[in-house]
């Protein structure tokens, strides 16, 4: 008796091995379907901007699916994204691309939400040579680490703020500017620092202060203090939802005055909403907006895309839905051109992407980045309690003049 | 080392200021860790959360349309009943063990109300508006937020009607000597299990108070209660157990340390440099304490 236990539970331990084994074989392309994995923060903290990227995913992929689905090999293919919850934990997250990859057999992958989770799976996918399109983790070190199977179709950290240094200095009459600038220390925060270091050097402008903050603060009144006893030129300031809500409401109590703010995160963290004409004028950068008059002819333009996801889901779409939405019409570009499913035909279709989207050009240089799309510049402006965010620059898109210098406190 | 603040000597006024009010804020969460380390020999690992719930609370309203600054009377009271529960369900079973599970269950009630408010309110980073304006001081080079005035204020006047309690009320004197003695307090008729149950409530309330306050000072987020809690907890221990004025004089005087350290080392340096003073300060009492024993034999 003890034998046959034994011999039956060896059984069913065999059958879930080969359970295991036979799934991946199936997993990648399954009859008519192409299965892409993602892991996404659904809970935790990255969970708002996480469900924004699962319904920019999900938006393409039924809209493309919807239009004719993929076509390889002269058989059509529909798209699937597979999805676990990474909880907004990067160690979470690569043992889900570990799973997704061994276990699930799946041989596409999109990325997850923010620079921190995306460095964590990036290690993973390009050790099993397993492509993949991220469309939210701007950290410019995701491109110096010699990755080949990483492609991102947004413009890099350091890239965000670079244009309002170049517009300070077009502002002061092509002469250099004195910045004051607070960051984050994290990631993102500081690849965009050094965007502006760049940018200073490049216009040999002065950086008067440099603060770090620390991400457990939540109270910048010193660095603010500071930036009222120096008067400089341009304030930037970049530190996620909570830096640039913190930044508002302190330099609105302050009376801080500058001629010039930039910030990143206004759309994520809804400051014009938030803060209304207390966060008038500020400047800030954006990976995309729907005013832009980029047209692929899957959502059209930007302005349809937005009315479009509206309907779907009850919420305009931020930029992070939309650089979602971006990823999966370069995977299936990728996998017309390849006219394969070998991952290293799709990858060599991806280095090779140069395509225009409702969200922007997309082109890769070497390194997975995309250098086709500048970075959009707007201004939150208010008319009467409504406050809304106008495209200043680059000024092909602009709806609205920039106004500077922004007007004191005083005279608000 | 940037010495901006000693070139515009404004600015050691501004740095003072925004210390003290800072300090005060932090002092009554710290008031409220003290009380509950002092009777239930409980350190709170949830205090923070606790703190961010009760600015939740305020948000809410401030959703509603009453102002925010009515949290104070509102979130006190919804916090008092939520602490109580919380004590019946949960801390009553760790009271009287090891300090290290209670830490482990506070912990555990710390991330369980993380999750409960990123479900409940949502991630994004919330902050709601007072609208109380600002008070220039010194031809306007010194600029104080109306609401951390505010904040400093209510928090002054709530140690001073909770010590007002714990000194007069029936429940404050069995509260003060549940924290002597439980065991005596007991035998002479006390119903320390009514005691403990009221401790953790008035914790909890205290950091409802706090938070609708730092949810028209600062921002909300169901994560960042854990500042709070590490903060709180230096205070405590620099100010000693069952000292009042302590903690809030520890409470400034950290909050101005920290300033200081702001603009005179750098802000990525602000807070490691509280975390050192600690250290000295731990060292400090460790040497006196030695030096003490070695006197005594």
């Amino acid at each position: 008796m003890v034998f046959n236990k034994n011999f039956s539970c060896l059984m069913i331990g065999v059958a879930a091995v080969g359970f295991l084994a036979a799934a991946p074989a199936n997993a990648r392309v399954d009859g008519d379907t192409i299965t892409l994995g993602a892991a996404v923060s659904l809970t935790g903290k990255y969970s708002t901007n996480g469900k924004h990227t699962k319904n920019g995913y999900n938006f393409a992929a039924e809209r493309i699916n919807k239009m004719g689905g993929v076509k390889v090999g002269g058989k059509s293919y529909k798209l699937k994204v597979k999805y676990y919850d990474d909880e907004s934990n990067s160690s979470r997250a690569a043992q889900l691309a570990e799973r997704l990859i061994k276990q699930d057999g799946v041989k596409y992958m999109l990325g997850p939400y923010s620079s921190g989770l995306t460095k964590a799976i990036a290690p993973v996918t390009e050790a099993n040579k397993i492509p993949m399109v991220e469309a939210n983790g701007a950290s410019r070190s995701l491109f110096t680490k010699g990755y080949k199977y990483l492609f991102a179709v947004l413009s890099a950290a350091n890239q965000y703020l670079e244009v309002a240094i170049d517009l300070a200095v077009e502002k002061n009459g092509g002469k250099p500017v004195r910045i004051a600038m607070a960051f984050e220390q994290d990631a993102f925060s500081q690849d965009v620092r050094l965007g502006i270091l760049d940018a200073a050097k490049r216009t040999k402008s002065k950086i008067i202060i440099d603060d770090k903050l620390p991400k457990e603060l939540n109270d910048m009144a010193a660095t603010l203090a500071k930036v009222k006893a120096t008067k400089p030129d341009v304030l930037v300031v970049s530190g996620h939802s909570k830096g640039a809500l913190t930044a508002i409401r302190q330099i609105s109590e302050m009376k801080v005055n500058v001629p010039m703010l930039a910030m990143t995160h206004c759309d994520a963290s809804k400051l014009a909403k938030q803060h209304g004409k207390k966060a008038e004028y500020a400047l800030c950068a954006a990976q995309w907006h729907k005013s832009l008059s980029y047209k692929d002819k899957f959502f059209g333009n930007g302005m349809q895309y937005d009315k479009e996801f509206n309907a779907a889901f009850g919420y305009a779409p931020p930029y992070q839905a939309a650089e979602s939405s971006a990823a999966l019409l370069v995977w299936k570009g990728a996998f017309e051109r390849a006219n394969s499913f070998s991952t290293e035909k799709v990858r060599d279709a991806l280095a090779k992407t140069n395509m225009q989207t409702f969200y922007g050009n997309i082109k890769f240089n070497s390194a997975g980045a995309n250098f086709a799309k500048p970075m959009v510049l707007f201004q939150v402006r208010c008319d009467g309690g409504k406050c809304a965010n106008k495209v200043v620059a680059p000024t092909k898109w602009a709806s609205t003049k920039l106004v500077h210098p922004i007007p004191k406190w005083s005279q608000r | 080392m940037d010495l901006l603040i000693f070139k515009a000597p404004i600015l050691i006024v501004q740095a003072s200021l925004d210390g003290i009010l800072l300090g005060l804020l932090f002092a009554l969460i710290a008031y409220g860790m003290a009380l509950q380390w002092g009777v239930m020999n409980i350190i709170n690992i949830a205090q923070g959360e606790l703190v961010i719930l009760g600015g939740y609370i305020a948000y809410t309203m401030y959703q509603l349309g009453i102002h925010p600054a009515f949290g104070i009377f509102v979130a006190p009271a919804i916090m008092y009943f939520l602490g109580w529960g919380l004590y019946k369900l949960v801390i009553y079973r760790v009271v009287d063990r090891d300090l290290f599970i209670s830490i482990l269950a506070t912990f555990g009630i710390s991330i369980l109300t993380q999750q409960l408010m990123n479900f409940v309110f949502g991630a994004d980073v919330v902050v709601a508006q007072s609208n109380f304006g600002t008070t220039l001081l010194f031809d306007d080079s010194v600029t104080i937020p109306n609401s951390k005035l505010f904040s400093a204020v209510i928090s002054v006047v709530a140690a001073i009607a909770i010590i007002l309690y714990m000194k007069k009320s029936k429940l404050g004197r069995a509260i003060r000597a549940t924290a002597q003695n439980a065991r005596a307090a007991k035998i002479l008729g006390v119903d320390t299990e009514k005691v403990y149950a009221a401790t953790f409530g008035l914790n909890a309330a205290i950091c409802g108070i706090a938070g609708s306050l730092i949810a028209i000072t600062f921002t909300l987020h169901p994560y960042v209660g854990l500042p709070y809690t590490i903060r709180s907890f230096m205070i405590v221990i620099i100010a000693g157990l069952g000292n009042l004025p302590g903690v809030a004089l520890s409470g400034m005087g950290l909050g101005i340390f920290e300033e200081f350290a702001d603009y005179i080392l750098g802000t990525e340096f602000r807070i490691g440099a509280v975390f050192l003073l600690l250290v000295f300060i731990l060292v400090y009492r460790r040497f006196k304490l030695s030096r003490k024993r070695e006197y005594l034999e």
